[in-house]
């Protein structure tokens, strides 16, 4: 599937959007982290649980639940929270 | 006439990214060197004096989670830590914790070639045996049902989240460990981390609070002294303290500061070779807490008699309207023939204190806020 990734995470992927499998977001993490290491902790931590102000978009839906099942023709973006100034 | 003379490194941890000074043995002219990891908030960098070239930089960004930088080439190139410093999945029946952000660096001892130490808030402590680039928690402290209890949770620390800190490694023993909680005390271990004793003993909590209770000590930097390791001294949100080994009580040395100044700060610096010579940075810990130089007139002060008395030490400094102050890692001194210190302010200023702090320079202006500054000799 296609993943969009924020300009944060750009250092590890060099791009914008990259390809990556898994059929929850937790197993799509542990692939892009085998792809790029690194980038899962930066975005999960240590007990599986999305850090705060990160969000994940699924076919532009916000989903907060790490086991949430993947299609493999879904979109997945991965946004840095828009807040404060 | 030196026929190498020493250069020296100052490694400045910003809120926005890190920069690298190299100054001239004379410590007259800097280069600088940076920004490294623009944006990403730095709390430590440090390099290992057992090579001389490999620096860690703790780092974190506003959305990011935390991670280790690590070069081996004194900040040429970096790479990214393998695992950095992450709890274990809870036991005990704790709660699980998440490392927001490691606070703290400190090279092993020297018969030990690459291992650190990290502490990380909410306070974790973590030991690496490869050069920081994969990092082991430290059960004894961070799944530890006492321990847990005195850390608290989140709600209970500093809004930018309680501290594991000043984690000193023995230069005379790699066993003989000691740390600093914020809040949460002193402690001390033997037997490199199996197992840990409180050091508390003297020192006193926000009125109206028992001290026997150790959560509510706030120890703010603990350093031990290179030329006597046996004395410590320590810069704690209720005053300025000294302890020497084998005893185990504190002594308020802060209690000879002026009276108009007091003796509330963050950081505390020994001097290389003079166990009796240390400097604080006074700062104003009166009704909320402004964490400003008293008066808006920042000055360091150095006791030479072990804390009996303190001298004022603020020529070149500024001597009105300026209100920042230095956090608990931004002041520290080189071990050169006649010591200079060096501090980093909130401000995002960088000045050098030359002969010990007599008289203050400006290095630099304009960087973020500084949240430590270390200095090393390059050979």
């Amino acid at each position: 599937m296609k993943v969009l990734v924020p300009s944060a995470l750009r250092s590890y992927t060099g791009a914008t959007q990259v390809d990556a499998v898994g059929d929850t977001l937790l197993a799509l993490f542990a692939d892009l982290d085998q792809r790029y290491p690194g980038l899962r902790f930066r975005v999960v931590d240590e007990q599986q649980q999305l850090r705060p102000n990160m969000r994940i978009f699924v076919n532009g839906q916000g989903v907060r639940d790490l086991g949430h099942a993947l299609r493999p023709d879904d979109f997945v973006a991965i946004v840095l929270a828009l807040s404060g100034g | 006439m030196n026929s190498s003379p020493t250069r020296l490194v100052l490694m400045v941890a910003t809120r926005k990214g890190a920069w690298l000074f190299h100054g001239d043995p004379g410590r007259d002219a800097w280069r600088v060197d940076g920004p490294h990891f623009l944006g990403h908030t730095i709390s430590h960098v440090q390099l290992d004096p057992r090579d001389g070239r490999t620096l860690l930089a703790a780092a974190k960004t506003g959305h990011l989670g935390p991670t280790v930088f690590r070069s081996t080439d004194l900040g040429k190139t970096w790479k990214e830590a393998r695992r950095p410093p992450a709890f274990d999945k809870p036991s005990n029946n704790l709660p699980a914790r998440a490392v927001d952000h490691t606070f703290w660096l400190t090279p092993g001892h020297a018969s030990e070639r690459d291992t650190w130490y990290a502490g990380t808030s909410p306070q974790g402590l973590f030991r690496s045996d490869d050069g920081g680039d994969s990092w082991t928690p430290l059960p004894a402290v961070n799944d530890d049902p006492q321990f847990r209890e005195w850390m608290g949770s989140a709600q209970d620390g500093t809004p930018d989240g309680p501290k594991l800190h000043s984690i000193i490694v023995d230069p005379r023993d790699p066993q003989h460990l000691l740390f600093g909680m914020s809040g949460g005390g002193v402690h001390e271990s033997r037997d490199a981390g199996r197992s840990w004793k409180t050091l508390i003993e003297g020192m006193e909590v926000v009125e109206g609070f028992d001290a026997a209770t150790v959560t509510f000590h706030d120890p703010h930097c603990v350093r031990i002294s290179p030329a006597n390791p046996d004395r410590l001294y320590q810069q704690n949100h209720c005053g300025i303290y000294r302890l020497d080994r084998p005893g185990t009580a504190w002594q308020r040395v802060g209690r000879h500061m002026p009276a108009d100044v007091g003796d509330i700060g963050f950081p505390m610096v020994v001097h290389p070779r003079d166990a009796d010579t240390a400097w604080v940075f006074p700062m104003d810990g009166t009704d909320v807490w402004p964490r400003t130089s008293p008066a808006g007139r920042p000055a360091t002060y150095v006791t030479r008699d072990g804390g009996q008395t303190w001298q004022r030490l603020d020529q070149g400094l500024p001597q009105q309207q300026a209100w920042w102050t230095v956090k608990r890692q931004a002041m520290t001194a080189d071990a050169l023939p006649a010591p200079a210190l060096y501090l980093g302010t909130t401000s995002g200023e960088l000045w050098i204190g030359h002969d010990g702090g007599s008289h203050w320079a400006n290095i630099a202006r304009h960087l973020p806020e500084v949240y430590a500054v270390e200095v090393a000799e390059l050979t």
